[in-house]
């Protein structure tokens, strides 16, 4: 029986709301609205919030009596659950708009040509704005990101690979250190640098123990990331290398590592962004300098982070304008980082 | 038919070349890091304040003053200096408790969203949201908690104590509403959601979809689905959530620094402006302390680290339980 | 129902179906189809289905893996719409009314067509008395003597006896049968007309298989029930119709619909009768 002069009809989806469906929606959103404003204008629900949670409380009303009217008791609950839920949901992305929002706003006020070409070695944060700059900070942050980078990235990798490849004793404790570790507050990491290194022994503050304790932060992020893309290599890729009789090292090294290398350095951005805005280590071991320093071994080291925390710390209209500045240079690192990182994660999809 | 003798399994041995035993050692050697890190930072945090800790003993956690004798010249005052955390244990408790609070409902309520309700056109989008907002550095909320929240911070907590301010939690002793353990908490709670929802999102999409549509095909509204299946199926996974978020609240430093004023007492009104916890006590002394606070400093370091290392390794417990579970 | 099942042609199992009597229709005049076509995206799964299942009756839907006939079940209670790609054409009647027209209520049309799924699937955080009235509770219907109406249930489903002293005990705590059972159980509490069975026993054993047989047919004399099966042999035991499921890179059809005996005997297809006597699927 030929099928090809049959003639079907086209697919639909009934279950849709048609427009004649739709109408009781269209008259709740007025609703809504209409009550929303006589609550706000009426009662003392004033400012963001106020309006917000009026909005909320129409909204659930509103659906609920709808589902209510035409499908009963249950539907009625189920409207008001998913409104309030909807409603918690939307609270929950409000931050992040307010703070890119703000850094926007505030942080170019900040911004000079100069910006990025001076250090604050002759200037204070109090200074006017086209006073002094980032450069330092930048300089600073790269080194240590660079150093930390170089530590941590081997270190991890080496435990992730343990974890999947060789899998020997101590797996287990070792994976669930490695999570512990993820947990250890940024204060601990750079005050044990400063226990262990710097209390005591007259050695002063500077860019390396900076990026040691960076490196500790580091390091749980860039082992988990690594060890879930090497468990998604699948077992006969392995397999295969083994059948040729090629060592475990070359068969990690040659097969495996090359078939998770944009997942190794998704793993390596994703440890890099984390700490790229990390303070609280920072302030223990590398002293915040504010010329530019190219030596990471030798005298305090600044970073973008600290010069932050000195504009805060500060307290004045300029020495705000520059933490605000800063921290949009700061913030379009990050996002750079985090960009990066989903989109090398979906081309390996 | 005459039975056969079963041989025994035979014992399979094999000698890995030369090149792979380096290779394991050295891999080995890598993956012993964590262990190395972690004991290095319990035994340094723990040699350097051993002194203040054997000195004080138990008082170190439950005495609540503060108070180091010895002056910036390094003579010796004279009163014994007296180093007690305990009333910024507890800050560091009530603030995490308040952000854990306010922050988890809206978490479970957000994952509960992206999984269930949004539609699939903005969900890859929204996701990236709250993923986004995980990767922002803890100092920017600080200065956004400062400058930002903290006048609406204010007016809400004015409000809390307008009507509510017959409950002991949210009475003051004097009506100055700023920088409050309340605020702080605020501010923790909006940075520990992304981290909770994440993981609630994973462990409420572990949820057997068999169970979903037998729910449904014995005709569950979308509500009554997720409270007979969803919930009980991640409760586990999201008690471990939300203490992951509670070990990073306890141990936020900047940000509760920037926006809490810190006064070293042990404050249970927490819409009064006046507290501080255990991360933020040690960046306020660090800078003017002499030699032996700097021991007091680590030993309270050494607290903190115990005390989120055991909410931590709880939480891992809990999640994967679950996690694994569905798989 | 015999025991020894010794005969070698399905047509003769088949022919002492043919003497059950329907049950009466105490619960309205059936399910029909009418024209249906399902999609998955552009992907045109199922094309042109039309069945009128009779009250009482226990019809098996029976064809070769991969040609429609979950995709079409599932179009019967309104789940295939879960799938976000999926789009359907034509209607499916419950008592003379189109389950897909505008205004009406999904839930409740489901609890009118219950579904029994392939792998067994009870609420583990429930127990066995819990999972039994989870209908209720899910679709938040009220009930006055729970106690009786979990009892009689699990009766119907052939259950009872081996529950009734641990109705405390575990959902997950049953063998694959007996949680099979426990599903059919919690389906029937919420009364429907129409039972949809997703092969039901094709993660069972033989013996929990013959059981759960025995349950369909005592449930055929008061509802009707609509049977997915690879299984030949069953669904010349036990059912009173048969329609025969292909796609052969069409969309799956319904190539042949009859009474069971006479499908296994005497089929009108070609088409129909190679797949019965085993020449391919």
């Amino acid at each position: 029986m030929s099928t090809a002069t049959l003639n079907y009809p086209k697919p639909q989806k009934p279950w849709r709301p048609k427009q004649r469906d739709l109408v009781p929606t269209y008259l709740g959103v007025i609703a809504t609205l209409l009550g929303t404003w006589a609550l706000v204008e009426f009662t003392g629900l004033a400012g963001k919030l106020g309006a917000f949670g009026a909005a909320v409380l129409c909204t659930t009303v509103v659906s609920t009596f709808l589902a209510g009217r035409s499908r009963g008791k249950q539907a009625a609950k189920n409207a008001a659950v998913a409104s309030l839920i909807t409603s918690l949901a939307l609270l929950a992305m409000f931050p992040v708009i307010s703070i890119l929002g703000t850094v926007l706003v505030r942080g170019t006020k900040g911004l000079y040509t100069g910006f990025f070409t001076t250090d604050m070695g002759l200037a204070s944060v109090n200074d006017p704005l086209n006073v002094g700059g980032i450069l330092h900070a930048i300089v600073g942050t790269f080194l240590m990101i660079v150093i930390a980078t170089v530590i941590s990235v081997p270190l991890g990798i080496s435990t992730a690979i343990y974890l999947t490849e060789i899998r020997g004793p101590g797996s287990r404790l070792i994976r669930f250190l490695v999570q512990a570790m993820s947990g250890v507050p940024s204060i601990v990491a750079g005050l044990f640098i400063y226990s262990a290194i710097i209390t005591g022994s007259g050695r002063g503050f500077n860019g390396l123990w900076g990026a040691l304790a960076l490196a500790i932060l580091m390091l749980p992020t860039v082992a988990r990331t690594a060890e879930e893309v090497l468990l998604l290599i699948a077992e006969d890729l392995r397999e295969a290398g083994l059948a040729l009789g090629a060592t475990q090292w070359r068969t990690v090294a040659m097969v495996v590592v090359p078939a998770a290398k944009s997942g190794l350095i998704t793993a390596m951005i994703l440890g890099i962004a984390r700490i790229a805005g990390e303070t609280a280590p920072l302030l223990f071991t590398t002293g915040g300098g504010d010329a530019t320093n190219l030596n990471p071994v030798d005298g305090v080291m600044g970073s973008i982070p600290f010069a932050i925390w000195k504009a805060l710390i500060s307290g004045s209209a300029e020495s705000n304008a520059r933490a605000w500045a800063s921290i949009l240079v700061l913030l379009v690192l990050v996002m750079i980082l985090f960009f990066s990182a989903r989109r090398l994660g979906k081309a390996r999809r | 038919m005459a039975e056969k003798q079963i041989p025994a399994p035979r014992t399979i041995t094999t000698k890995p070349r030369t090149s792979d035993k380096i290779f394991r050692g050295v891999i080995f050697a890598g993956a012993l890091s964590s262990l190395v890190i972690l004991a290095a930072i319990a035994i340094f945090l723990g040699l350097r304040g051993f002194e203040i800790l054997a000195r004080e003993g138990l008082s170190f956690v439950t005495g609540y003053e503060w108070f180091s004798s010895i002056n910036s010249d390094g003579t010796a005052g004279e009163d014994p200096s007296v180093y007690g955390i305990g009333a910024m244990l507890i800050g560091t408790i009530v603030t995490a408790l308040i952000a854990v609070a306010i922050g988890v409902p809206i978490a479970i309520a957000a994952a509960l969203y992206l999984n269930f309700y949004s539609p699939n056109a903005i969900k890859g989008f929204l996701v990236g949201v709250i993923d986004l907002m995980a990767a922002f550095p803890s100092i920017l909320f600080g200065l956004w908690g400062f400058n930002i929240l903290m006048p609406s911070g204010e007016y809400w907590a004015k409000l809390l104590h307008k009507y509510l301010g017959w409950i002991p939690l949210f009475d003051v002793s004097t009506p100055f509403f700023s920088r409050s353990p309340f605020i702080a908490g605020l501010v923790l709670a909006i940075m520990i959601i992304p981290i909770v929802t994440s993981i609630a999102r994973e462990v409420f999409s572990q949820t057997p979809l068999d169970r979903i549509q037998a729910a449904y095909a014995l005709g569950a509204t979308k509500w009554t689905m997720i409270r007979a299946v969803v919930l009980p199926f991640g409760y586990s996974g999201v008690v471990g959530g939300a203490m992951l978020g509670l070990g990073r609240a306890m141990g936020e430093t900047v940000a509760v620094f920037t926006v809490l004023n810190i006064i070293f007492q042990a404050n249970f009104q927490i819409l009064l402006g006046a507290g501080g916890n255990v991360a933020s006590l040690i960046i306020l002394k660090f800078g003017e302390a002499s030699a032996e606070e700097i021991k007091a400093l680590m030993a309270a370091g050494l607290m903190l680290f115990l005390l989120t290392l055991l909410v931590n390794m709880l939480a891992d417990l809990l999640v994967n339980r679950t996690v694994k579970q569905g798989r | 129902m015999t025991d020894n099942v010794k005969p070698s042609s399905l047509a003769s199992i088949a022919a002492g179906n043919a003497n059950r009597v329907p049950g009466k229709n105490a619960l309205g005049t059936g399910l029909e189809a009418r024209s249906v076509h399902a999609w998955f995206g552009k992907n045109h799964a199922l094309a042109n289905v039309s069945l009128d299942f009779a009250a009482g009756t226990v019809t098996a839907l029976i064809g070769p893996s991969g040609c429609g006939k979950s995709t079409f079940i599932r179009t019967l209670n309104r789940m295939h719409e879960f799938i976000p790609t999926a789009a359907m054409a034509g209607e499916v009647l419950l008592d003379g009314r189109d389950i897909y027209a505008s205004g009406v209520d999904v839930t409740k049309i489901r609890l009118k067509i219950g579904m029994v799924f392939q792998k067994p699937n009870p609420f583990p955080s429930m127990t066995i008395g819990e999972n039994v009235l989870s209908g209720l509770k899910l679709a938040q219907l009220k009930q006055s003597n729970k106690e009786e109406l979990m009892e009689e249930c699990l009766v119907r489903a052939g259950l009872w006896n081996e529950v009734k002293d641990r109705l405390g005990a575990h959902g997950g705590s049953l063998s694959g049968g007996q949680q099979q059972r426990l599903c059919i159980a919690r389906s029937l509490a919420v009364n429907p007309q129409v039972l949809l069975m997703d092969e039901p026993c094709s993660a069972l054993d033989p013996g929990s298989t013959l059981r759960i047989e025995e349950t369909i047919r005592e449930l055929s004399e008061t509802m009707t029930i609509i049977i997915v099966t690879h299984n030949m042999q069953q669904a010349a035991r036990i059912s009173d119709y048969t329609a025969f499921f292909l796609a052969d890179g069409h969309p799956g059809m319904m190539i042949e619909t009859g009474p069971t005996s006479q499908i296994f005997s005497n089929p009108k297809d070609k088409r129909t009768e190679n797949y019965v006597t085993g020449r391919f699927g």
